[in-house]
């Protein structure tokens, strides 16, 4: 069977399926993208609801947190390294673009292991990487600050603004406001977690919800997923990208964040500071750790004026309710996180946002 | 001796524009045509009709990966000619150079154009010289306009696009507009994206097959923009799917960065075909054939719709208008 026969087969049971309301959040940047790119809501019943939760890790990352590593590149002696959806992130002032031009030195880099290549290249520089991201990207971190142990890379550090995703889901499923129905658990961090730490949106919550894989026929077999545990009042933690996520997760994973890192309280773009719900290095490697090297800013909270981009990443907007959407805010011109990087909910909208046709 | 910047005596007709004349261009030109050293030359007719076309280069930085602003402005005019159906023939060439220039770099653009010139089979027959004060123009500009024969019997027109002809376009899209907008960005990348830039004629001659209908070059405003133009003139509506379109990673990773798209990117060493079913294979097989070539693929198709648009569908089928570029995206981008 073709795609195009598969999902149409899936749309049909699920039109069959929705007789109520029934809204569902995604928490993953790339399911937002897969999820714009391909046209499924376009092909939804209009009483299905897909809403876009906290998954982009750029566009969770807080006005302050952002401004505070604005401040850090430009102390002289110092190369940032980043992965390059930070570079055009707009801060209370400017970008690190901006601060490039005017002589800071930073650097875009595909993983870790670059940014400790930096470092050994520059021995006479503090290399300081920026680690964003959430459970996915948090074991490569660790494993570079192993390695830069182990290799007595005095000059490398990390500004952890790492976040966890089972705490931000717990205060969205708690949010009667928001009345998220059921979950689209992401693929990539439970295949790190496994199961277990989402458990409580059917224990504690009563919802559903799927771990899904990043296929559009994944994406549609999961709502399937979702919609049949409603009618059969059923909730657990369902996998459906059983080709990656095991159970257990990836325990080997979990034991480099726990040995590397403690969680700590973070503060959330649009949400705040949610308990339990950030990483930090453990005081052991406080070398490592660019917070306890250099000297930072208190963290100041400011807004971006007429951006959403806060109420876009708890699902209560989509970003065509923003008015600056598509107008002052597009990828070339971006106002807000949100459309700066590729998995912000408003550069997905944007980048597929062309009118749907019907031959 | 030549002085090491262009002054303005280079551009006065004297002593000096000879010098740099003969020292800079002749020296790299040399052909039996330019030797005429006429106000005009005077070149061979050729049977078949006689096609024409021109077009200024503004491209800043003028050297980039993957080429120079002299290579750039051979083969955008080459390409014109040959997405035409025409053999190119003859180039001549205008340069507006900015007081100050170096002459160093001046020559090293004249030999990247005598080259791509000559790998292409074309003669640079006149050309013109023309110098103005600091500021009054940006390093150097080219002006090109090319000269070519189309067979006879040969006949390439949006008209005689039909629905069910095939979209096929040659190679991976947005490879030039993302080296130039990275080296401007002063973006590092660990493998740095090569403009595409290359001259088409011999590509094209390798597979232009009678089930050829139509061919566009997908330059300023990319593949969207491009296909958009074609589907007005022919007053049909054309499908494309998105995920078809080859795509290299580093361009889609800095397009991800940059907030851009490569549907819209410029392009200069890419052909989009329009072909008859009948002969798809056997044209795929051909520019398969050629280094030009080795990613082509067929894209989508020209529907029975005589609205113009160009749709995009996705692997689900969803189907969504594709529009034309809209406003600046990217200036001076050739
Ligand atoms: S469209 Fe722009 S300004 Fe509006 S919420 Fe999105 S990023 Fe913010």
């Amino acid at each position: 069977m073709t795609i195009k026969a598969q999902s149409a087969k899936l749309i049909a049971d699920i039109k069959a399926m929705a007789t109520e309301p029934f809204k569902l959040m995604e928490v993953c940047g790339s399911h937002t993208v897969a999820i714009a790119k391909s046209g499924i809501r376009e092909l939804l019943p209009p009483n299905i609801r897909l809403v876009s939760g906290p998954g982009c890790p750029v566009c969770v990352t807080d006005n302050s947190d952002i401004d505070r590593f604005l401040s850090l590149a430009q102390q002289p002696g110092l190369i940032i390294a980043t992965f390059g959806d930070m570079i055009r992130v707009p801060g209370t002032v400017t970008n690190l673009q901006n601060i490039r031009a005017g002589g800071a030195d930073v650097r875009v880099v595909y993983s870790t292991l670059d940014a400790l290549e930096i470092a050994r290249q520059n021995p006479e520089k503090q290399v300081v990487f920026l680690g964003i991201g959430f459970e996915t990207t948090i074991p490569t971190v660790a494993v570079s600050v192993e390695i830069a142990a182990r290799e007595n890379l005095s000059n490398y550090s990390v500004l952890a603004m790492h976040k966890l995703v089972p705490p931000v889901l717990e205060v969205l499923v708690m949010d009667p406001e928001l009345g998220i129905d059921a979950f689209i658990n992401p693929g990539h961090v439970c295949s790190v977690l496994g199961t277990e730490p989402f458990e409580f949106i059917a224990k504690q919550y009563g919802k559903p919800s799927v771990i899904a894989g990043f296929e559009p026929l994944d994406i549609l077999q999961t709502i399937w997923m979702l919609l049949k545990q409603r009618t059969e009042g059923r909730s657990e933690v369902e996998i459906e990208y059983t080709r990656v996520v095991k159970t257990a997760g990836n325990p080997k994973a979990r034991e480099y964040m726990d040995k590397y890192f403690t969680v700590v309280d973070a503060r959330w773009r649009g949400i705040g500071v949610i308990p339990q719900s950030g990483l930090k290095l453990r005081p052991e490697y406080s070398q490592f750790d660019a917070e306890a090297k250099f000297t930072l800013p208190q963290p100041v909270e400011t807004n971006i004026p007429g951006c959403q981009c806060g109420d876009i990443l708890k699902g209560r907007l989509l970003p065509p309710d923003c008015a600056l959407f598509g107008k002052a805010c597009t990828p070339l011109q971006p106002i807000g996180p949100c459309m700066v990087s590729s998995e912000g909910s408003c550069a997905a909208f944007y980048r597929y946002r062309g009118r749907s046709y019907n031959a | 001796m030549l002085e090491d910047r262009i002054i303005m005596a280079h551009g006065s007709g004297g002593r000096l524009s000879h010098q740099l004349i003969r020292d800079v261009f002749q020296q790299a030109f040399a052909n039996e045509w330019l030797g005429q050293m006429n106000d005009a030359t005077v070149l061979p007719k050729e049977p078949g009709q006689l096609a024409v076309t021109t077009d200024s280069f503004v491209i800043s930085p003028i050297f980039f990966a993957g080429g120079d602003i002299g290579k750039l402005a051979v083969c955008g005019t080459v390409n014109d000619l040959a997405v035409s159906g025409a053999i190119p023939k003859y180039l001549t060439t205008g340069f507006i150079i900015e007081e100050g220039f170096p002459v160093a770099e001046l020559l090293q653009i004249a030999n990247s154009m005598a080259a791509a010139a000559s790998a292409a089979g074309v003669c640079l027959v006149a050309g013109d010289t023309k110098v103005v004060e600091r500021g009054g123009a940006d390093k150097v500009f080219i002006n090109t306009t090319g000269i070519g024969f189309i067979p006879t019997k040969r006949k390439l027109s949006p008209e005689r696009i039909k629905p069910g002809d095939k979209i096929i376009i040659s190679g991976t899209m947005g490879d030039h507009g993302i080296a130039i907008v990275s080296q401007r960005e002063g973006l590092e990348f660990s493998s740095p994206v090569v403009s595409d830039c290359a001259t088409l004629n011999q590509f094209i001659d390798s597979f232009i097959l009678p089930g050829v209908k139509c061919m566009r070059d997908p330059t300023r405003g990319g593949l969207a923009t491009t296909l958009n133009e074609l589907a007005g003139q022919a007053g049909v509506a054309m499908v494309i799917e998105e995920e078809l379109v080859p795509v290299s990673p580093a361009v889609k990773g800095a397009c991800d960065m940059l907030g851009l798209d490569p549907l819209y990117l410029a392009n200069e060493g890419k052909v989009i075909v329009i072909v008859n079913p009948r002969d798809e294979a056997a044209v795929l097989d051909r520019m398969h054939g050629h280094p030009l070539g080795k990613d082509a693929r067929t894209i989508g198709e020209v529907l029975s719709d005589e609205s113009g648009l160009v749709l995009t569908e996705t692997v689900l089928g969803v189907r969504r208008i594709l529009g034309m570029l809209e406003g600046e995206h990217l200036p001076r981008i050739c």
